[in-house]
């Protein structure tokens, strides 16, 4: 079995304090022979459970952040609602565009047909 | 008004505006802590704070609610804070020295309080500051608030390989500044 270093499993150690880590069965008889190495993989477990524990611990924003926030939100949420109007407003233009110049183009038809008509009689 | 954080999210997806302040009462100072945590000060982190929840009321329609709402308002915290990073860093006048802490956040503290909280902890939190700022994003994103490595990478615009080494020299680095180098007095041990 080949001998392995401290310096191998640098990179292994804090993955094993995680759980996540697979070591070889050479890197296990390593670390469970080798104090070096099962003092940082202790000290890495204690690493991660002072970071796991910072997730409950909230800092307190100094007194205007919360107003700031919501009033940005409502500066957005009127611009979206004008944007919204002009949008409908837009809308409702182009169509009665289309509308008139389907109306228009319906008009030019029927004086075409009727145009003909009065020609083949003629 | 319902405080479960599923209902609001569906109301305010639905157009409920108030429902959507309810949301942002609910969590806005654990964002404002996490940008905190990542910014480094505090001015910028609720720049960042403002960004972010201007960005998640933009896109809570995209929201599909296959992860938390928290989560997906971290993500967005992070991707404002790297994107805040990067601003600041191109604006300096002079080179961005990452070795360099990016602020020493310590004066803010109340000595009374660090003196009567658990040491480790008041340590860690100067080891975090002193880390430089690519570094200490990630190991906050990964081991405080257990964000998976492609979307640490995806919202901090590298890959995920880079996240993971990122990951290992932070934590080598946090390790180290807390419990010091053993290496000889181990071996000595050993």
């Amino acid at each position: 079995m080949p001998d392995v270093r401290c310096e191998d499993l640098a990179d292994d150690l804090a993955a094993t304090a995680e759980g996540l880590g697979t070591l070889g069965r050479a890197q296990r008889r390593h670390v469970e022979r080798c104090l070096r190495c099962q003092a940082e993989v202790v000290q890495y477990r204690k690493l991660l459970r002072a970071m796991h524990s910072m997730r409950t611990q909230v800092l307190e924003p100094a007194p205007g952040l919360l107003a700031d926030v919501l009033a940005s939100i409502e500066s957005a949420g009127e611009r979206r609602a004008i944007s919204s109007l002009l949008s409908g407003r837009r809308i409702a233009y182009v169509s009665g565009l289309a509308a008139a110049t389907a109306a228009g183009a319906a008009g030019a038809i029927v004086y075409a047909t009727r145009t003909r008509r009065t020609r083949l009689a003629g | 008004m319902p405080h479960d954080v599923a209902d609001l999210v569906a109301a305010a997806k639905g157009g409920d505006r108030e429902a959507f302040d309810e949301l942002v009462r609910e969590t806005y100072t654990s964002t404002y802590t996490l940008a905190y945590r990542l910014i480094g000060n505090e001015d910028d982190a609720r720049d960042v704070v403002q960004e972010a929840y201007l960005r998640a009321y933009r896109g809570l329609r995209r929201f599909r609610g296959d992860a938390l709402f928290t989560t997906w308002l971290y993500r967005i915290t992070a991707n404002c804070a790297a994107t805040h990073l990067g601003r600041r860093a191109r604006h300096r006048h002079d080179p961005l020295d990452e070795a360099l802490p990016v602020a020493d956040t310590r004066s803010d503290r109340d000595p009374q309080l660090r003196a009567d909280a658990d040491d480790l902890h008041g340590r860690l939190q100067d080891a975090l500051a002193d880390l430089p700022a690519r570094l200490r994003a990630v190991v906050v994103l990964r081991d405080v608030y257990d964000l998976p490595h492609e979307a640490i990478a995806a919202e901090l615009g590298i890959s995920e390989s880079a996240a993971k080494v990122r990951l290992h020299r932070a934590r080598h680095k946090l390790r180290e500044q807390l419990f010091g180098r053993h290496d000889d007095e181990a071996s000595r041990a050993g």
